[in-house]
């Protein structure tokens, strides 16, 4: 077989019956060379002349009032140049605001970024200096003395919901409750979805199951911690350098807590070493805006592990107690969730989710999810792929684990003969367009890893996993250069390989090479708005924008044609990269490069842009199988093979895929098996880097085989279905489900560290 | 007539618990100005970063999206994401 004949042989059916020439193929990345040689440029990297070093101070304690803060003996230091605390930053109101991809509370988020009167978790900012060289500027923040009296902490959402818990905040009383209650809680909100009657579905059931879930708080454990610089001049304005999912995000939330006019702030995003969610927030970007402010220098601050870990947002751990009825054939008939989750130090876990997502994938016409979002003495939880659906779904998937050996039915037939299609309403009210979730059960009954046999102390386990994927407001622009190359610029980092992604559509939009694209990736003064990377919805969304202003180069080319050739423009097709003359009959025609050669003389430079508020994204739909094997005397777990099967919709660069679906899983399976926030007697985080904190690493793992199942979302012009959330919301129930096979005992709570399995097969 | 159907905290703090509304419409600001009318303050809740889904597909911050006769419409709280 000639290598043209085996690239197109690789090419998925999707991508052949569609005719695609680009799309579906795997060149390699754009940015690829300039990582791996260290030459990108990420947050910590960004260095200015007269540049101070800022360091923060933080709470040593998990709940304390701050009666006093003296900066006197820092100040005196020689070398300081300024010092802030909560006196510097502007009380905003209590009202949630749009920003960003949800509501925001612009107060919490300025009182997590500068405590006010109390700290409310270790590691709480209290106060941060800029001086000279890092060595000052650390010796200046010792000298910063800071009166605390230590007040109770809590760190569990049921024990917050006690009603003897201590009280995080005194102006915080449930929402979504009646009556509404008179006394502050820690509970700020009840959620609750559903249809049908539960009473009267559970009546009819054969079979019931139900059972608690424990999941812990956990961090996304990106690589590279958050760092910025800040400078400000004189007529207002603040330039800032920061990793980041959103330099728009960035933009507003420091105008708002710093209490600018957005068109004051410019943001540039460096390359971002890792995001997953956790980066779609700020915590030192208006720090270093105040503080150089108040300095007249530029200022740069960088976190190091454990201000990571101490500081910023993990994704809420929490506790779910889970019902499911079925007739004797395994059809559903009621669905119970009720969860607490830990929404850290301010109101805003994402328990709502997890009570949308649980019973999505399924027809159960009889289901109740209610949910608790509970504030507790932890940093401020923030968002992590798929956010509150993993919780839900290790609890919903467990379940239906214990269903199916108590049917005595395979797992996966018991899903299949239950799972949601189009036309299906979704446990959360609406009901689903196209979808592929039958697919990928289909994928993973065929796959010879479910048929494979297992050895000793080994267990299989299977869990589904649903995400819906969002749009939102995008923006592109598309440029020709004088060479016929062309520039695709957007305003999204690029935090799993959308610069590929827009440079293939583009490429299959234009009928142009791939490598005659150059995607860029630019700030928020020289690019329209656009939201955040973040929910999977770049390569969807964005890349709309991109086809869209594609389509306005195209017309562009064909009317500069049309003026060359002295037809009208209806003469000219636009077909594989050419304008093709059609009234001539000669077969005439003109590249993109022959035409962009001669622009200047056609009428000037020919770009598109596009933007708009993309809508349409379709739901994904993933099932992984787990095989684990148990050690029973040390009570290790260790995952021998993996396999993560996926709708995907359109794969626009497989590899990509692929990587977002085993990176999801590792994370996965980290969540299930090793990660764990760690606390001492005083609520203070004991673990916070890498060698206490175990996230998986390649050596923990088998190769994390992939099924990209292609499903094509109707409302994308190649068919994309965003990609990164679904991959982590399966593996805590299926890794979790191997084990308990494995090892004959139900593991309800994670991690499932040999401590705790040995404890569970020892209590057999 | 469409089919409205609000969030149960929604419905409890405006419409006396009921969820389910039959509305005529063209598209949703016009849903979000009847249910105003019908429950003085609605408005101002539903159309704070509220995402709706309008026959299936969601739409994260919506205003104008088309509301056909027999169209189902849910309000949902928007959907964030990592």
């Amino acid at each position: 077989m000639g290598k043209e004949e085996k690239q197109f042989d690789e090419l998925s059916p999707n991508v052949q019956a569609n005719g695609y020439r680009v799309v579906g193929t795997r060149p390699v990345r754009p940015d690829g060379i300039e990582k791996v040689t260290g030459k990108a440029n990420f947050g910590a990297d960004c260095e200015l002349p007269g540049m101070l070093t800022g360091v923060v101070v933080r709470s040593p304690h998990a709940h304390a009032k701050i009666l006093s803060i003296d900066t006197t003996r820092a100040m005196k230091l020689k070398g300081v140049k300024a010092v802030v605390t909560s006196a510097d930053f502007p009380e905003i109101g209590p009202k949630q605001r749009g920003a960003g991809e949800a509501p925001v509370s612009f107060r919490d988020m300025s009182r997590n970024v500068m405590a006010r009167d109390k700290a409310l978790y270790d590691g709480h900012t209290v106060a941060a200096v800029a001086a000279t060289t890092p060595a000052i500027a650390e010796k200046a923040a010792s000298l910063i003395e800071v009166k605390y009296k230590v007040l109770p902490y809590v760190l569990d959402a049921r024990e917050a919901m006690k009603s003897k818990a201590p009280v995080l905040h005194k102006d915080v009383f449930t929402k979504g409750v009646d009556p509404r209650p008179k006394k502050a809680s820690n509970v700020t909100q009840r959620f609750e979805f559903g249809m049908g009657d539960i009473d009267a579905g559970f009546a009819e059931a054969d079979v019931i199951v139900d059972h608690d879930f424990t999941a812990q708080c956990v961090h996304q454990g990106y690589i590279e911690p958050h760092a910025c610089v800040a400078n400000t001049t004189q007529d207002g304005m603040a330039t800032v350098w920061c990793s980041t999912q959103g330099q728009f995000m960035v933009r507003n939330y420091c105008a708002t807590v710093c209490g600018m006019d957005i068109s004051k702030v410019r943001v540039l995003p460096a390359e971002i070493g890792g995001g997953f969610g956790g980066k779609t927030v700020v915590y030192l970007e208006p720090l270093a805006i105040v503080l150089s402010q108040k300095a007249g220098k530029p200022v740069k601050v960088v976190m190091n592990r454990e201000d990571v870990f101490r500081a910023t947002g993990p994704t809420s751990g929490g506790h779910a107690y889970c019902r499911i009825g079925a007739k004797k054939d395994g059809t559903l008939v009621a669905g119970e969730l009720t969860m607490e989750y830990e929404a850290g130090a301010f109101a805003g876990s994402p328990v709502h989710l997890g009570c949308m997502t649980g019973f999505a994938p399924y027809v159960i016409p009889n289901s109740k999810s209610v949910g608790f979002d509970v504030v507790v003495n932890r940093p401020k939880a923030a968002a992590y792929r798929a956010p509150g659906a993993p919780v839900a779904a290790f609890a919903v998937e467990s379940a239906l684990d214990l269903l199916a050996k108590k049917l005595n039915m395979d797992p996966i037939a018991l899903r299949e003969k239950n799972a949601a299609t189009e036309g299906t309403k979704a446990a959360y009210g609406p009901k689903f367009q196209k979808i592929g979730y039958v697919e990928t059960l289909e994928a993973a009954k065929n796959h010879p890893h479910y048929s494979a046999p297992l050895g000793p102390n080994q267990g299989r386990g299977v869990a589904s996993g649903f995400w819906f994927n969002i749009g939102g407001e995008s923006s592109a622009a598309v440029h020709v250069n004088e060479d016929g190359t062309v520039e695709v610029v957007t305003a999204n980092p690029d935090i799993g390989g959308s610069r590929a992604s827009m440079g293939i559509m583009a490429a299959e939009v234009l009928g142009i090479d791939v490598s005659r694209v150059k995607p860029l990736i630019t700030d928020t003064a020289s690019s329209a708005y656009s939201a955040l990377t973040g929910g999977s919805r770049v390569t969807f969304a964005v890349g709309q924008m991109v086809c869209v202003a594609c389509d306005k180069v195209i017309v562009q080319l064909r009317e500069r044609a049309a003026k060359i050739w002295d037809v009208e423009v209806d003469d000219v097709e636009w077909v594989a990269g050419s304008a093709v003359n059609r009234k001539s009959g000669k077969g005439e025609t003109l590249s993109l490069a022959e035409i962009a050669n001669v622009a200047g003389k056609t009428g000037g430079p020919i770009s598109g842009q596009s933007s708009s508020d993309v809508q349409g994204a379709g739901p994904g739909f993933g099932t992984h199988i787990c095989d684990v094997e148990v050690d029973p005397e040390t009570g290790r777990s260790t995952v021998i093979r993996y396999t993560a099967i996926q709708d995907v919709g359109t794969a626009i660069h497989p590899s990509y895929v692929e990587g977002q679906l085993q990176g999801g899983a590792a994370q996965g399976i980290g969540w299930a098996l090793n990660e764990e926030y760690i606390y001492d007697a005083n609520g203070c985080l004991e673990n916070g880097g890498f060698l206490d904190y175990r996230m998986p690493v390649a050596s923990d793992l088998p190769m994390i085989d992939t099924v990209v199942v292609e499903v094509p979302n109707p409302n994308h012009r190649f068919g994309v279905r965003g990609v990164g959330e679904v991959p982590i919301v399966p593996p805590l129930a299926a890794v979790a489900n191997a084990v308990s096979a494995a090892a004959d005992v139900r593991m309800a709570d994670l991690p499932i560290s040999p401590p705790r399995l040995l404890a569970a097969i020892d209590g057999k | 007539m469409a089919k409205i159907v609000l969030q149960s905290e929604v419905a409890r703090d405006f419409a006396d618990g009921q969820a389910e509304h039959e509305i005529l419409a063209d598209n949703v600001r016009q849903v979000i100005k009847q249910l105003d009318a019908k429950f003085p303050g609605i408005a101002a809740r539903l159309n704070d970063r509220t995402a709706v889904a309008v026959d299936g597909e969601i739409f994260q911050d919506p205003f104008l999206q088309e509301v056909q006769p027999h169209s189902e419409v849910y309000f949902l709280p928007m959907i964030d994401a990592g």
